[in-house]
């Protein structure tokens, strides 16, 4: 394998000159060592991160004008940011479980994660509903209809996780994959959890701040 | 390490070595492969080889000839519109139809066709190819990709068939007025085109993330990123700018859809329509304008780099030229990239902002022109001393040239902030931006499409029909747009479906519009020419050799052509050059493809550059 080289590096390189061209005979054709799989996650998260970026620049923006009422903020919510944050240790656990070969604790871990994430979820449903309760409606103030909007948009995220937290699962079980492969699924759906909490903990702190 | 240190000294003196020296295979040597090679899909029924496919060669085809359908439309739109503007006196459109063909056609154009055609069409048949892979690294998210296109295609044209029609509110689709009554299409054909744009986006992404990690990390042996094909840099350069321009569009079609269907209030100030007070309060229409642009300019761009990096490979090949300057070339794409995401309120200098904002954008848009400069020069240097071949996608490619050129100089006029006030919302801006992202891209599609068609279906078109259908086009395109300069000077405004009898109008300006009329209606039907031609030449075109072109990248040294499943056959390709070693002295070929090893060309010295 090539060694690091920065983006500068790469760009300079003379491709026509003799020393490059025996340098670059021995290529391997992968930029950076990651398996697709993790650097495609990647890619996925700049560009979510660009999607939650922008819509917090919109959230500002439209803060400053005088039509803005603070929306309360039910305990529920830290409750639920709290499912999130222990959800991100046990997968953080899971994955050296899965790295030790510990096959029962690192399932356990797992459906552990998937019985959280679903709760998540409830809870945030939960929340709706007792804001649509106490007339904080969509329409009624647009801080009401931000928070709707991020949580959709969070909920949406944390949806497709479990989507591929499912496949990975039932994958580990059935033992249908290598090793070094499944680990490094686990860790890919690890990383993604980190990412939401992430984005979630940065726009949970953004509603109470504001 | 000492053995690969003596082993370079090896190599080299065999270079230094004359040319007739027994040549030792030992300077061919690569090391082995690393890598494992990649798992393919094989599709086992007519549905999942042909409609649901998971090559991407087929799907590049499929992305192809939706997105040339759907441009179809937006050509006979643009057709209806030049007969009204024309002959205003027939009443040939509605006021309303009007404003929706002029909104259905640019978003059509702009969305619908260039960037699926370039990033979708032109990606997915070349980045596998040029880059030595078998296919992309997710194959299946690569077909939903593009089902997600024909979903968003399906509901974008469902529009013509709701309640009032699809909407009219300008490809920008500002809110307000796009979301009021008023505007055509303001409760039905608006929601369908967001929920188009926001499916399109999704599918999009899941494209895109394909590009960008195929190009990364799926490279054949040997293919650094400095040897790859200016073709790929520049889809890749605008790969990378989507992903992070298109949440843009993405957020502002969601909020502006929950404004439309729930009534909330991101974008939509209180407002009286029709006599009532609408419940809307306190939204920012001007947020919506900067969403809209953070992804409508590197959009642009989008559409831009693509034709950039095949231009620059059609007129290697065809002038039998290394390209000039490659890593110049390499920089101006990336800068342009980059710089591309700070310009983008030189869209917005009559929409009321601080004057130092518009200072700011103006000095970006204008640095901006830097890199573009280098590249229309290096695209001249190119040519110079070269072999010319007039074929047709060196003709086309020459028309890009002089067309950009043309568009670019008119966006030096338009990225000033005293010049663009009086211009703006002219027909000045509207040649501008046809010239510059109309005309240019579409002259290197069709170049693309010439020369790479042997690739797809292993037949050339047909060279007489090619080159009357490029004089037609080129021509025609300027007949079209050079009076449309004039008359934005002379102050007609843009999206007016009539000018009335306004003092200031000459009757040079009607004569115009009627001329301007005719000659779209001209290089429309020669597009006809075209698809027969496409169509045709699968059955009854001449049978392409191997290599027509004598081109050195990837895509051409396939075992088969058109490449079959899996491109390569057994053995994944090795590389051992750039692919822009063309009349190297020494060689006994004008051209030294990439997969050629050095034992086979000893005595070949290649110039630099």
């Amino acid at each position: 394998m090539s060694k690091k080289k920065s983006i500068f590096q790469l760009l300079t390189e003379k491709p026509w000159e003799q020393d490059q061209i025996e340098a670059d005979n021995d290529h391997q054709g992968q930029t950076v060592n990651l398996s697709k799989q993790k650097l495609g996650l990647r890619t996925l998260m700049a560009a979510s991160t660009v999607l939650f970026s922008l819509f917090i620049v919109a959230y500002s923006d439209r803060m400053l004008v005088h039509d803005w009422r603070n929306m309360p903020e039910p305990w529920l919510l830290w409750f639920n940011t709290g499912i999130l944050v222990i959800s991100s240790l046990v997968f953080h656990q899971t994955v050296k479980y899965a790295k030790n070969d510990l096959f029962d604790k690192t399932k356990n871990g797992l459906y552990f994660i998937g019985f959280l994430a679903y709760s998540f979820l409830i809870g945030q449903l939960i929340v709706w509903y007792q804001l649509m309760n106490t007339g904080f409606y969509a329409t009624s103030n647009v801080a009401n209809a931000f928070f709707y909007l991020f949580t959709t948009i969070h909920g949406l995220h944390i949806i497709g996780g479990i989507y591929f937290w499912g496949k990975t699962t039932s994958k580990f079980i059935k033992r249908s994959l290598k090793k070094e492969e499944i680990n490094n699924l686990i860790d890919i759906c690890a990383v993604y959890w980190h990412f939401l909490l992430a984005v979630w903990l940065v726009l949970f702190g953004l509603m109470l701040s504001s | 390490m000492s053995d690969e240190f003596e082993h370079k000294l090896e190599a080299k003196s065999d270079y230094a070595g004359d040319a007739s020296s027994v040549s030792t295979p030992d300077i061919d040597a690569v090391p082995d492969a690393e890598l494992p090679d990649q798992e393919l899909y094989h599709s086992h029924s007519w549905w999942t080889t042909y409609v649901f496919s998971q090559d991407a060669k087929y799907i590049g085809i499929q992305y192809a000839l939706t997105a040339i359908g759907t441009g179809l439309l937006g050509l006979v739109l643009s057709w209806l519109m030049r007969i009204q503007l024309a002959w205003p006196g027939l009443g040939w459109l509605e006021p309303s139809s009007y404003y929706q063909f002029v909104t259905m056609h640019g978003m059509i154009m702009v969305v619908y066709l260039l960037t699926a055609l370039f990033l979708g069409g032109f990606g997915n048949l070349l980045i596998p190819l040029m880059c030595g892979a078998r296919d992309m690294a997710f194959p299946y998210v690569n077909m939903l990709s593009y089902w997600a296109f024909v979903v968003a295609v399906v509901v974008l044209l469902a529009s013509f068939f709701v309640p009032g029609g699809p909407t009219g509110a300008g490809w920008t689709l500002y809110p307000p007025q796009a979301i009021t009554a008023g505007t055509p299409g303001y409760n039905g054909g608006i929601i369908l085109m967001l929920i188009s744009l926001i499916l399109f986006v999704a599918g999009f992404t899941m494209g895109g993330l394909n590009y960008i990690i195929t190009v990364l990390q799926l490279r054949a042996r040997g293919m650094t990123l400095m040897r790859l094909p200016l073709t790929i840099w520049g889809i890749f350069t605008a790969t990378v700018l989507a992903m992070f321009a298109f949440p843009a569009l993405l957020v502002g079609c969601l909020m502006m859809t929950l404004d439309s269907l729930l009534g909330t209030s991101f974008f939509m100030p209180a407002m009286v329509s029709l006599g009532e007070t609408l419940t809307h309060e306190g939204g920012s229409p001007i947020l919506f304008q900067h969403l809209f642009w953070f992804f409508g300019h590197p959009e642009v761009y989008i559409v831009a780099l693509p034709a950039f990096g095949i231009v620059s490979d059609l007129l290697s090949v065809h002038s039998r030229k290394t390209i000039f300057g490659y890593r110049m070339m390499v920089w101006a794409i990336v800068g342009i990239g980059a710089l591309s995401f700070f310009v983008w309120a030189h869209h917005m200098y009559v929409s009321g902002m601080n004057p130092w904002f518009g200072f700011f954008f103006a000095t970006t848009t204008l640095i901006i022109a830097v890199p573009t400069a280098i590249k229309v020069y290096n695209w001249i240097l190119t040519l110079w001393r070269g072999n010319i071949v007039l074929s047709l996608p060196m003709l086309f490619s020459l028309g890009f040239i002089v067309t950009f050129l043309n568009g670019g100089l008119t966006g030096l006029f338009l990225g000033n902030v005293t010049v663009d006030v009086p211009l703006s919302d002219t027909y000045f801006v509207v040649a501008h931006f046809h010239m510059v992202m109309g005309i240019a891209p579409i002259l290197v599609v069709f170049g693309a499409i010439y020369h790479w068609y042997p690739l797809v279906t292993g037949r050339m078109m047909n060279e007489t029909l090619g080159k009357v259908h490029f004089w037609i086009t080129f021509i025609g395109s300027y007949a079209i747009y050079f009076p449309m300069h004039y008359q934005g000077f002379v102050g007609v405004p843009r999206r007016y479906f009539e000018i009335y009898d306004s003092p200031y109008i000459d009757v040079s300006t009607l004569l115009l519009n009627k001329f301007i009329t005719i000659a779209v209606l001209i290089v429309g039907a020669a597009q006809l020419l075209f698809l027969y031609n496409l169509f045709a030449s699968a059955r009854l075109g001449k049978k392409a050799e191997k290599n027509p072109w004598k081109a050195n990248s990837l895509e051409w040294q396939t075992p088969q052509m058109p490449p079959e499943h899996g491109n390569w056959g057994k053995e994944l390709p090795k590389v051992y050059r750039w692919p822009y070693d063309f009349s190297v002295p020494g060689a006994k070929e004008d051209y030294i493809p990439q997969t050629q090893p050095p034992s086979e060309i000893i005595g070949a010295k290649v110039e630099k550059t």
